[in-house]
């Protein structure tokens, strides 16, 4: 009886050595919900598209494995790279487009100045919009002769009398751009003020008194001091632009895709034989956000040292 | 623009009163200017939203477009919420975003707690998780899920059929934000209640949680606003105003041979109105809870 008493416990001390850190079993049972879901709603959907991308038609009932030719059918397909070309000029303009007036927003509302508030409060109701309704006011505003923003440009004499942006494929993704860039710059603009917030202000002091100028203490001190929140502000707004769809579904239509929107279309729109190659097309996207993940992931590391 | 030339008439005028040899005076100008032009355009597309709303048809199609309504009209509000079907949509996505919103404040609150509270192993694998899904493109998850639910799970257009896939974007969210509210709490208080004898879930429950209702409100607004937002999901995963939100019933209103531009404009101010007023009641809250986590790492 006595050594089994004394067996016991040590059993169990080997055991919680293994998971505990101090608060025993119990943080294992609070994250296992989450845990679950997760893997339920996202981990298997993504394992179980990558099986569909394989199959001939997976919504038939007698679908067939034809290993990778849905995606050398996607990559012979001149609509799907035009689909990647588009994407990337749009996630390249408008994310290098946010960061600059993001940046700048920022640090004009780091100051204190009256009225402070009320840019603060203004940039956010951009923020508000569902992107699919400010897609569908921009091209109320784009429109050839009612639209605001078309006649401002026609004004300007950016634009002919009586034309639009919507009339050409470059003018659809320069559209497209411009509401994107009004939807999510607050966004970056006030990442990059938290990040702004902690910078302490006796450098700037320091700087100061060593005589150095603003346009100098903005390179020498305020972006290597924002370099860690601005990286991961490009990091979640270039993956953000690169799985656009609502604006390319309102502003684009069939004629411009982005890579999500030419998965929609060959998913949902067409044959069901097209079903599998837009899956693929999917996929691809998921494993050029990786990539890009990954090359993020180094840049942080570079960042840092 | 008056205001626009106002404010830089003033800051003009301070600047050429000011000493000679003061760089500081033009800066201001650079700043009005730069305030000026965000404000405009920051709530200009509002502006227009709400203008357009509540112009007549004949006024609608005049071109140029004008800048101020010469009529005033609730036509187009009233035509909205006649149709059943918007009105459903509505009520739709009230449903699938509270219902979403009070799962993931559930489940992410315990795991936020975790995360943020106790000491264990694979910490960093949790959260790695939880954030790389915020990373997956949705059109992703949607192929799938269509044959998912129009086969083996039979939900397609119900609500449980968004309320899934909504817990992809709304969870990591709120485990996200929650964490860092959790973090910035005092480390004692659940110590003393643990103290008293108190199991660490009721210290959560009745003293972390209390603590934290404001973070708490502010990250089911989040969740809410995300949620109420989708428009892939419901566009993929509905077909109809059984179940289909309400951002997918106003791109349906496109249909016929004219575009109602004045009751789309009307539906997207009933639509946002709502989320811009609680977004401005809880600016300072909604800001740290976007920003959380990015700075602190």
């Amino acid at each position: 009886m006595a050594t089994q008493a004394v067996e016991v416990p040590i059993k169990r001390q080997s055991l919680r050595e293994r998971f505990d850190l101090g608060s025993g079993f119990t943080p294992y049972f609070l994250v296992l919900p989450t845990v679950v879901v997760i893997l339920a709603v996202a981990a298997y959907p993504i394992l179980n598209s990558i099986w569909l991308s394989l199959l001939d038609n997976p919504l038939s009932p007698v679908a067939n494995l034809v290993g990778l030719r849905n995606f050398a059918q996607l990559f012979g397909n001149s609509e799907f790279r035009s689909s990647i070309v588009t994407t990337f000029i749009f996630t390249i303009i408008s994310v290098a487009l946010e960061t600059i007036l993001g940046l700048g927003i920022a640090i004009l509302i780091n100051g204190t100045f009256p009225g402070r508030g009320l840019v603060r409060a203004s940039i956010l109701v951009p923020w508000a919009f569902p992107t699919v309704i400010s897609a569908q006011i921009w091209y109320l505003m784009y429109n050839d002769r009612t639209g605001i923003v078309s006649y401002i440009l026609q004004q300007i004499h950016l634009l002919a009398p009586g034309a639009t942006l919507l009339e050409s494929n470059g003018g659809i993704i320069a559209a497209s751009i411009i509401t994107d860039v009004w939807k999510t710059t607050p966004f970056m603009a006030l990442l990059l003020l938290a990040g702004l917030q902690v910078i302490p202000n006796e450098l700037y002091e320091a700087a100061s008194v060593d005589g150095s100028t603003r346009f100098q203490q903005f390179w020498t001190i305020t972006l290597p001091m924002l370099s860690g929140p601005l990286v991961i502000a490009l990091l979640f707004r270039t993956l953000a632009s690169l799985g656009v769809f609502d604006l390319l579904y309102v502003l684009g239509g069939n004629q411009v895709q982005s890579m999500a929107s030419f998965s929609y279309n060959y998913m949902f729109t067409r044959s069901t034989f097209d079903f599998a190659p837009g899956v693929a097309a999917a996929i691809v996207l998921f494993v050029t956000g990786l990539v890009v993940s990954l090359l993020f992931v180094l840049l942080m590391r570079v960042t840092r040292r | 623009m008056a205001v626009k030339n106002q404010v830089l008439s003033g800051a003009k005028a301070r600047a050429r009163t000011a000493e000679p040899g003061k760089g500081i005076q033009w800066g201001k100008v650079i700043r009005y200017t730069a305030v000026v032009f965000v404000v405009l355009v920051s709530l200009g597309p509002l502006y227009w939203t709400v203008v357009t709303s509540v112009k007549s048809g004949i006024e609608l199609n005049l071109s140029p477009p004008t800048l101020f309504p010469h009529s005033f009209s609730f036509e187009n509000y009233a035509n909205d919420l006649s149709l059943s079907t918007f009105t459903r949509d509505l009520l739709n996505s009230a449903i699938i975003a509270t219902i979403t919103t009070i799962l993931a404040l559930t489940v992410g609150i315990l795991c936020a707690y975790a995360i943020a509270r106790t000491k264990f192993r694979g910490k960093s694998i949790v959260l790695g998780i939880t954030l790389s899904v915020t990373m997956i493109p949705l059109i992703a998850l949607v192929g799938p899920l269509f044959v998912i639910f129009t086969g083996p799970l039979p939900v397609y257009n119900t609500y449980t059929a968004l309320i899934i896939p909504d817990l992809a974007t709304s969870l990591p969210i709120t485990v996200w934000f929650m964490t860092s509210f959790f973090r910035d709490l005092p480390p004692d208080l659940e110590e003393a209640a643990r103290v008293d004898g108190a199991t660490r879930m009721r210290a959560l429950w009745e003293i972390i949680v209390p603590l934290t209702a404001p973070g708490v409100f502010a990250a089911a607004i989040l969740s809410f606003i995300a949620v109420w937002n989708d428009f892939l999901f419901g566009l993929t995963l509905t077909i109809d105003e059984h179940a289909q939100p309400v951002t997918v019933g106003i791109t349906r209103f496109n249909g016929e041979h004219t575009i109602p531009w004045g009751e789309i404009a009307a539906a997207a101010v009933i639509v946002t109105i709502p989320l811009v007023i609680v977004v401005l009641f809880l600016q300072k809250r909604i800001v740290s809870g976007l920003t959380a986590g990015a700075v602190k790492g």
